[in-house]
């Protein structure tokens, strides 16, 4: 067994890989999660790598080359690794060296020697970062570090993964697992200490440099199931700088009549590429910026201010695209916004008010949106997916990577869902007139185990327990048309899209009992007595059900057959 | 898996009266079925479901693929439904002339036209981008030619955009369906020819959904129904597309004006254009439909049916009222000849009655000289006799036959010229007191 895989000489850090940017980040002792500043100080890495006369540049660094040397820039290449040439978007390395088709793979020319022009492939580009990141955690933590949970986006592939484990381990790293971004996202809210256990279902938004996905998760007793994903690659954050780039191109134009347009000159686009994503991201905190660049293009060096409400309107577009997306994603899992407890924005661009807001808009009050702007206690979205894996890595960093492949095995993850909601029906026995409540949620992976407590009618006495799947419907109501209030004079607020006056129908979640399961009594339950009632559910979809009164003595107990059911799904 | 318990503060029903079950426990129904996910291998949680589901098993490569078998997919594959072979000479495009180019060719999606929905197109879209960005053109050895990945960004641009997309789709000529001819639909095909009309058609209709043209079976309501939808067709169709260009620039602001007036004009002539298109190829279905011929048919039928009773029913009147005349004419004719009948009886019992009167008149003239012309004794002078007998002449004048008749029979029963005077003069007192004589009238008499 070589040092590396002996779990005894572990220490392992979680790695988020993004097309635009990196984060290395580990669990302290105390079981907190923290991200690791690199040499530069920067917690956001990009993922850029470039070759200044046989010198390598990483990261921030990296960065500033796309104005001189973007040739010898390589940049959002993860998506790359694994794939082939004509599966691959190059959209956005058109700045920086661009991708060519390597024998089955795909590499960049870049002069990595001194005066040589080589093809890298993208699995020695991504080595090569994965080593620079490897040697920032081990220097700050004083520690070779040789393993990591990585972070990858839902669509990876497995030949995607397969090319990411080899580069890693040509890094010196191995890979202890790869875990979902959204899923990381959620990891890294509930590892909080003062998170509480709750079912729920949790919508992931990230909006990224390069893409954008949306994960709808359910979350039940810790577990969790993706029932829904969506990937776009029109709405980012990279179309979000070129709104910026045309915006200030135009008023530097204005500004300067016979300047030629910056944009179609390599350097002042690079400037502007640069100068804009700073811009944007000063946006998230302030309610202005300032843009300056010196030599845009010509020789003209150009400064300007843009406030935040500019940008909001510059780039709504793109903002509402990504909320029909979220929704969208909704739908696909066959869920309502009603059906949401949180939206969790991740990705750089969800430090964005006007992001948030927009979310915010689209759901109901009942939805909780996790973002900077919407949420005191909302974590930095650029570091969820890193302080996820960074928890994945001190849970399992003990275990034999053996075991690990075992856990992760699909005969371990692959587990019956219910479809419905099981649960009692109160005040009246009757389906209709009864009004059911939910003990265990539907998308619960089984088996599962439930106990509710129930109150009993104001005297006591026998009680009536009958056990159902509950169906969610959304109630719509159309609200009384309101008389329509003169216009007052000179009323003048420009609200374009202004939807107060425009009714909002009400819309509700209810249930509706589709299939009883079973009826059991309780015989003369005390004055204000409470019967405690427990579900367990088979993975078989047997039912088993224990009552009684809380504190009393004896109880009801039955069973309910698994049935035909069983035999469908096994 | 543990977890807090659930509060529920809503009563449990009262069990019913009379409710029993064994052990108090009845069960009814099953669970539905449950659909297989693949949970998150991650998490404090998830290690404890792990331990506890492995419990020291080894899994082979076949478990493993058994146990994928029935897991329900989150991710999609885009490959199958968007991709279509590129006509070579659509690869050749100029991006300038986008307003004539087909988007739906451009991105692969002909089959949907504008039936694709958002995601639909943005698939196409990534699919296009992978295979002809410039940048991979050009590291492949080729040109660094883009003009047809900016066709690609202009088709994206505009069937994403849903104001542009309308307008585009407003002068889509290959989504049209033409509609068949007369002899294509006498060949039987006439719902599934001209349903595929309206449906392209319906695409334009503000209302949706749109009435669907059915077939033989469709009742007169829904048929009704239809064409009335489409003569009243409400539709968002605009013909700005085909707009000659505005001259841009600021200088030439006649110009400018100009230009857009024509384009206004046009796009009205096209939309009225449009409206009959519309209007005829509506017109022309109706003219073919079957079913409306059918259910006039039906209706006639009904309707002679109605007439056939309306005449039945006038001519049993009619015949009734012959019938009614002609027992009428019969009636009177009897009538008639009844009277007539009664007549000629009248006449002859008149003609005895006179006979009878006039022998009686003779009788009564007689019994004048039977009374000795009122004189008493010896032979009465001429004077006597005339006035005697104009007296009684006079008097008879004054009696109709009965009374003659009855005078008669008196003067017959009455002997001796005493009697027989004291007769008229009975008479003569009647017909005085009758106030048909005066006093004194008849002299011979008094
Ligand atoms: N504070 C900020 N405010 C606004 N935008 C920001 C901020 N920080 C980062 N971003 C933007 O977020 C994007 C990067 O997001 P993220 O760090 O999630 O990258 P990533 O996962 O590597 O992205 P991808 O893989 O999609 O390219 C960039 O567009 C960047 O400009
Ligand atoms: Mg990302």
């Amino acid at each position: 067994m070589s040092a590396e895989n002996d779990p005894a000489q572990r220490v392992a850090i979680g790695i988020s890989f993004g097309n635009s940017y990196s984060s290395i980040g580990y669990t302290t002792g105390e079981g907190r999660a923290e991200v690791i500043a690199n040499e530069d100080g920067d917690r956001q890495i990009p993922s850029i790598l470039s070759y200044v006369e046989g010198e390598e540049l990483h990261g921030g660094q990296a960065k500033t080359q796309f104005v001189r040397n973007a040739k010898n820039t390589v940049a959002y290449f993860r998506d790359f690794l694994g794939q082939d040439f004509k599966s691959i978007d190059a959209s956005p390395c058109h700045e920086s060296a661009h991708p060519v088709e390597h024998e089955s793979t795909i590499a960049f020319k870049v002069k990595d020697n001194a005066d040589k022009e080589n093809e890298v492939t993208v699995s020695e580009i991504t080595t090569r970062h994965l080593k620079r990141l490897r040697n920032s955690a081990t220097y700050y933590l004083g520690k070779e570090v040789n393993a990591a949970v990585i972070t990858v986006p839902t669509n990876f592939s497995d030949a995607q993964k397969e090319a990411l484990n080899k580069a890693a381990k040509e890094a010196g790293l191995e890979v202890l697992q790869f875990i979902n971004e959204p899923v990381a996202a959620v990891l890294a809210y509930d590892a909080r200490p003062e998170a509480k256990l709750a079912d729920k279902i949790i919508v992931v938004a990230d909006l990224g440099g390069t893409r954008s996905d949306v994960a709808v998760v359910a979350s039940r007793g810790g577990i969790y199931s993706i029932l829904a994903t969506l990937h776009d690659y029109e709405v980012t954050g990279l179309k979000l700088d070129q709104v910026l780039i045309d915006y200030f191109a135009k008023e530097f134009l204005k500004k300067h009549k016979s300047a030629s347009d910056p944009r179609e000159d390599a350097r002042g686009l690079a400037k502007l590429k640069l100068e804009c994503e700073a811009v944007k991201k000063a946006l998230s905190i302030g309610t202005s910026a300032s843009f300056s660049v010196e030599s845009l293009v010509g020789g003209i060096d150009y400064t300007a201010t843009i406030n935040r409400t500019r940008y909001d309107l510059l780039g709504n577009k793109l903002f509402s695209a990504f909320s029909r997306l979220v929704l969208h994603a909704i739908e696909k899992a066959q869920l309502d916004p009603l059906d949401i407890t949180e939206v969790i924005l991740a990705g750089g661009n969800a430090h964005t008010p006007k992001i948030a807001s927009t979310i915010q808009n689209a759901f109901p009050e009942t939805t909780t949106v996790l973002a900077p702007s919407t949420s005191t206690t909302a974590i930095n979205p650029s570091e969820l997916s890193v302080r996820g894996a960074s928890i994945q890595a001190s849970l399992i960093q003990e275990f034999e990577l053996e075991d690990i492949e075992q856990s992760t095995h699909p005969m371990v993850t692959v587990t019956p869902h219910l479809s419905h909601a099981v649960g009692v029906l109160c005040i009246s026995g009757d389906e209709s007139n009864g009004i059911f409540h939910a003990i265990v949620d539907a998308e619960t992976p089984l088996p599962v185990r439930r106990t509710a407590i129930i109150s009993t009618p104001r005297e006591g006495g026998d009680v009536l327990i009958k056990l159902a799947e509950g169906l969610r419907h959304i109630k719509v109501t159309k609200p009384e048309p309101k008389p329509k209030k003169e216009k007052d004079e000179d009323d003048e607020d420009d609200s374009d899209d202004d939807e107060s006056d425009e009714e909002e129908e009400l819309r509700e979640k209810t249930w509706k009992v589709s299939n009883v399961l079973s009826q059991a009594a309780i015989k003369g339950v005390k004055k204000g007595g409470k019967v405690e009632v427990q579900i367990n559910v088979g993975a078989d979809l047997g039912v088993n059900a224990i009552y009684r009164e809380v504190g009393a003595k004896g109880g009801v107990r039955g069973i309910i057959a698994g049935g035909k059911a069983a035999n469908g799904s096994a | 898996m543990a977890s807090a318990s659930v509060q529920i503060n809503l009563p449990l029903p009262v069990l019913p009266a009379g409710w029993t079950a064994e052990k108090d426990f009845k069960p009814i129904g099953h669970l539905s079925h449950a659909t297989d996910r693949n949970i998150e291998p991650v998490g404090p949680h998830f290690l404890a479901h792990a331990r506890r589901k492995r419990h020291k098993r080894t899994f082979s490569e076949d478990d493993r693929i058994q146990a994928q078998a029935n897991v329900k997919k989150i991710e999609d594959d885009d490959e199958g439904e968007i991709s279509e072979p590129e006509d070579p000479l659509m690869l050749q495009r100029e991006a300038k002339d986008w307003k004539g180019q087909d988007h739906y060719a451009v991105l692969g999606i002909t089959r949907y036209r504008w039936r694709a929905t958002e995601d639909q197109i943005k698939r196409a879209h990534r699919k296009k981008v992978l295979k002809h960005h410039p940048d991979k053109k050009a590291a492949k050895g080729g040109t660094e030619d883009d003009q047809f990945f900016k066709c690609i960004q202009k088709a994206t641009e505009v069937l994403l955009d849903p104001v542009k997309r309308k307008q585009f789709d407003s002068v889509d000529e290959a989504a049209d369906v033409e509609p068949p001819t007369k002899s294509e639909t006498k060949k039987g095909n006439f719902y599934k020819l001209w349903g595929k009309v309206f449906d392209a058609e319906g695409r334009f209709s503000n209302k949706q959904p749109v009435p669907k043209l059915g077939n033989e079976k469709s009742n007169k309501e829904d048929v009704e129904n239809f064409y009335n939808f489409w003569y009243n067709f409400d539709s968002w169709r605009t013909f700005e597309y085909l707009d000659e260009d505005v001259p841009d620039d600021n200088e030439n602001r006649d110009q400018k004006r100009h230009v857009e007036r024509k384009n206004q004009n046009a796009r009205r002539k096209k939309k009225t254009e449009d409206t009959a298109r519309l209007r005829k190829l509506v017109d022309d279905c109706l003219a073919l439909d079957e079913r409306i011929k059918l259910f006039r048919q039906q209706e006639n039928a009904h309707k002679n049916k109605r007439r056939l009773e309306k005449e039945a029913e006038q001519k049993r009147i009619a015949e009734d009222a012959a019938k009614a005349k002609e027992e009428e004419a019969k009636l009177q004719a009897e009538k008639e000849a009844a009277e007539k009948a009664q007549k000629a009886e009248g006449k002859k019992a008149k003609e005895a009655a006179k006979n009878a009167a006039k022998k009686n008149k003779r009788v009564i003239r007689g019994a004048v000289k039977d009374a000795n012309y009122f004189h008493g004794a010896g032979d009465a002078p001429a004077s006597q006799i005339d006035s005697a007998l104009n007296d009684v002449d006079a008097l008879i004048t004054k009696l109709d036959n009965e009374e003659i008749a009855a005078l008669t029979a008196k003067l017959n029963g009455a002997k001796g010229a005493d009697a027989i005077k004291q007769v008229y003069q009975d008479e003569v007192k009647q017909l005085i007191g009758a106030g048909k004589l005066k006093e004194g009238e008849l002299k011979s008499l008094s």
